[in-house]
């Protein structure tokens, strides 16, 4: 098997000699040469210095992954090392970018890679046959495996490569791409930013033939806010896929655990061009794929459909409604009679919580802290009183002013982090900030599907930006901003969520018990032993 | 139904004596031992009247005595109760095993006092200060391996009122010729600047990686972190407990107060607690019998534990 490289790097050097050129080699060959020029086009926009590093050791590598995986041509595309974007076949989800911050770093590996692989080339020339060259080159490949992890293309929007990459895939899949509305504050022109009255919905033909019409209403309900939530948003998806699955028939020739994978692929990227996924969405969605994958070949269509919907149900049922059971058991044990409890914003377990709590006979007032654009906590607020609960309702500027009343702060959680930091609603860090200062326990309510492997210590990394124009009030029919877009130095800035680090946080509550915040990546290690 | 009566009666004398005849073993050995005891002579048909009983005779032993060790032990002899009744269904067969595992686990504990011992000696340099608090045989089994290490330096230890725990410590360090000092509780503040470390033991520790220990260590621990000298504690690893108090009133009531207390006393807001809660963030490291752990890393071990 090492002759075929052998025999390929000489046909690149001399390309009369050499000697027999199979359809695959010469397959091969054609798809080299369409990398090298992709590469060459990504790298005149970068700086035409990279280009001749990157050409070599791209052309040098392709070869040893069809020599391990022998013949079949449908092998030869195999994405095995992720530096190298394979052109074409195989939609590619997470298009992975060198960031700009990781180019000097890869160009340098990149150039040792190249330069082992010149001495390769020039050894195996001299002694034709020899059987080193076939091991020798799998170790540039396995030197550029990724260790460079890629980052997400959703907060690289002020990278135009990024930008046209998506937009290509987004073509592929059919799928129109939603434009950035407004001037983006600086810190954060990396991430999008939409307009709530230019729904993507617009830009489709109405019934859409690509994208089921239960994901389209679903798109519809997270752009313009009307389901909101990390558990509504979770719970709503499972629904819409459940619709999906019901109304899916294999086409011939295909496999169920592959086509229907396949199928749900341009629906997530409509979802994530609504609004960007939560990490609740992307833990149900990695769960969903998983078990679709392991649907047995032989298995038949209604069978594995329903095992699918069963699947789903068991889902959401273990995963919400009883951890929200277990969470609410451990939680009312730390609620004691004549607490005065602060919530901010509305969360749907601190909510079941407290009413669990008076339903038990536990003596307690309320105090939801609120904040502007979304006013959440109104929600909150008319919840609890509806149940009878004592309620006080303060903005959140005066929070200082009202804390040294407070006995506990309960909190929830959009996503908890592995480095232990809590992910929430802007608003939250500050809330525990203060509280920290007045010694009042700070207790984050969190499911434990809500757990993610991703680490994060500031806000502006990875964030969401909400339409901008949300901050505009208008008061006795003056709108003081109305033309703040023809003011260019002024930005409107609308977060969404942000980051609370672990020493804020006294106590995590999830349903497999009552944990401090540094023990999520235990929790996490354990998960994944089980699974 | 005076039978299981008089047994439970029969339990607590017998773990009164165990703590009488042996006043070095811990109380939750001793509680483990009884447990022990009580399952070679019970007598139900189903491990479902196994659990209930013993649930019963822990809340017996827990009245005799209320401290955190005794709880923690018998929730530890409990839960690997259940895990041996999930590996053997046959009752007798399960009983069987339960006791065999049941005497090994005695072994092994009783040697985490050592084990705790060995660890910590080396913290201890030459010509130190240590500051320690009331009476911990965990505490004096250190500082006799360090003295047999030949090292040298001077212990203070606190009065710790209300029972001059602290004047018993000081007497076994003077028959151990380690020169000792008594200082008043209040005056903990102003032995610190010269004390190098401070070394307490446990009764429980939190799964926060907190501990509850005598009244008066919180204040320690407070005045160690102001001075930036080290905090350390040492505990075996059966008193981890699964409790998670926030703040001081957050610790169950059961455990402020001495056994004869709780029975006597109504009105619980007249009397002094007997322990406080020390939060990890005043802890710098934890010696126990599985290793050196940071206040985090109990989380860690109590999942493994129990989960």
């Amino acid at each position: 098997m090492y002759h075929r490289y052998v025999v390929v790097a000489l046909s690149r050097r001399k390309p009369n000699e050499g000697k027999e050129l199979t359809k695959e080699e010469k397959q091969r060959l054609r798809k080299q040469k369409k990398h090298q020029k992709k590469q060459k086009e990504r790298k005149n926009e970068k700086g035409p210095s990279e280009t001749e590093k990157d050409k070599t050791p791209v052309s040098l590598l392709p070869p040893p992954q069809p020599v391990a995986t022998q013949k079949a041509p449908s092998a030869l595309p195999a994405p095995a090392s992720a530096p190298i974007p394979v052109p074409a076949s195989a939609p590619f989800h997470s298009s992975p970018a060198p960031s700009p911050a990781d180019k000097p770093a890869k160009s340098k590996a990149e150039l040792k890679a190249e330069r082992r692989a010149r001495q390769e080339t020039d050894r195996a020339a001299k002694q034709p046959g020899s059987s080193s060259s076939g091991i020798k080159t799998k170790v540039p490949l396995s030197e550029l495996n990724p260790v460079v992890k890629r980052l997400p293309e959703h907060v690289q929007v002020d990278d135009p490569a990024v930008v046209k990459r998506l937009a290509k895939k987004l073509e592929r899949q059919q799928i129109p791409l939603r434009s950035d509305y407004g001037y983006k504050v600086s810190l954060f022109s990396h991430l999008h930013q939409y307009s709530r009255k230019a729904p993507l919905t617009q830009l489709l033909s109405i019934p859409s033939t690509v994208i089921h019409p239960s994901i389209v209403r679903l798109g519809l309900q997270y752009s313009q806010g009307i389901v909101a939530g990390s558990n509504a948003r979770s719970v709503a998806l499972l629904h819409a896929f459940k619709q999906v699955i019901r109304d899916y028939t294999t086409p011939p020739n295909e496999e169920l655990s592959r086509d229907l994978v396949n199928k749900l692929k341009p629906y997530i990227s409509f979802l994530n061009q609504c609004r960007p996924l939560s990490a609740s969405m992307g833990n149900a969605i990695k769960y969903i794929k998983k078990e679709i994958s392991n649907i047995p070949s032989q298995c038949k269509e209604e069978e594995a459909k329903t095992k699918l919907l069963t699947c789903i149900d068991r889902y959401i049922e273990e995963k919400i409604v009883l951890a929200a059971k277990a969470i609410s058991k451990y939680a009312i044990e730390k609620i004691s009679d004549g607490d005065v409890i602060l919530v901010y914003g509305y969360s749907s377990l601190v909510n079941n919580i407290l009413c669990e709590a008076f339903e038990k006979s536990r003596k307690f007032r309320v105090i939801v802290v609120d904040s502007r654009p979304r006013l959440e906590g109104r929600e909150a607020l008319r919840r609890l009183v509806q149940r009878g609960i004592s309620c006080t309702y303060v903005l959140i500027s005066a929070l200082s002013y009202i804390l040294p009343e407070v006995s506990k702060v309960f909190l929830g959680a959009h996503a908890l982090l592995a480095n232990g930091y809590v992910m929430s609603r802007v608003g939250t860090s500050q809330i525990a900030l203060v509280a920290r200062t007045y010694n009042v326990p700070v207790l984050v309510c969190c499911e434990t599907y809500k757990f993610c492997e991703r680490v994060q210590t500031d806000s502006f990394v990875s964030n969401e930006l909400d339409d901008p124009d949300d901050l505009m009030v208008t008061r006795k029919g003056k709108t003081q901003l109305e033309n703040w877009q023809d003011v260019s130095s002024l930005g409107l800035l609308n977060l969404v969520y942000d980051v609370t680090p672990p020493d804020f946080v006294d106590l995590v509550i999830t349903d497999l018990g009552m944990i401090p915040c540094t023990s999520v990546p235990v929790v996490l290690r354990v998960k994944n032993l089980d699974q | 139904m005076e039978w299981p009566k008089m047994t439970t009666l029969r339990l607590v004398e017998y773990f009164r004596t165990q703590v009488r005849q042996d006043p070095e073993v811990p109380s939750a050995v001793a509680a483990i031992r009884t447990l022990l005891e009580f399952l070679k002579r019970d007598q139900s048909e189903t491990i479902l009247g196994l659990r209930e009983n013993l649930t019963q005779t822990i809340r017996r032993l827990e009245e005799a005595d209320s401290s955190v060790a005794v709880s923690s032990g018998g929730e530890l002899f409990l839960r690997f109760i259940s895990l041996t009744s999930l590996e053997h269904p046959d009752l007798s067969q399960c009983k069987k095993v339960m006791v065999e595992r049941g005497e090994l686990f005695l072994k092994k504990i009783s040697l985490s006092r050592s084990k705790v011992a060995k660890l910590c000696h080396t913290f201890i340099k030459d010509g130190a200060k240590i500051l320690t608090h009331s009476s911990s045989r965990v505490v004096l089994k250190v500082l006799e391996s360090a003295a047999a290490d030949k090292k040298r330096f001077t212990v203070y230890v606190t009065e710790s009122q209300p029972d001059s725990a602290g004047r018993q410590m000081a007497d076994k360090l003077q028959n151990l010729n380690i020169p000792v000092t008594v200082v008043l509780d209040a005056a903990v503040g102003y032995i610190m600047e010269k004390v190098d470390l401070v070394i307490v033991g446990a009764e429980g520790v939190v799964e926060s990686g907190g501990i509850i220990n005598k009244i008066g260590t919180y204040q320690l621990a407070v005045c160690s972190k102001a001075h930036n000298k080290p905090f350390y504690v040492v505990a075996e690893s059966f008193k981890f407990v699964r409790l998670y108090p926030l703040n001081q009133q957050d610790v169950p009531e059961r455990f402020k107060y001495k056994a004869d207390t709780l029975k006597a006393v109504e009105d619980l807001a007249e009397e002094h607690p007997m322990i406080d809660y020390t939060p990890p963030s005043l802890i710098t490291l934890l010696f126990t019998d599985l290793g050196v752990l940071t206040p985090s890393a109990v989380s860690d071990e109590l999942i493994k534990l129990y989960l």
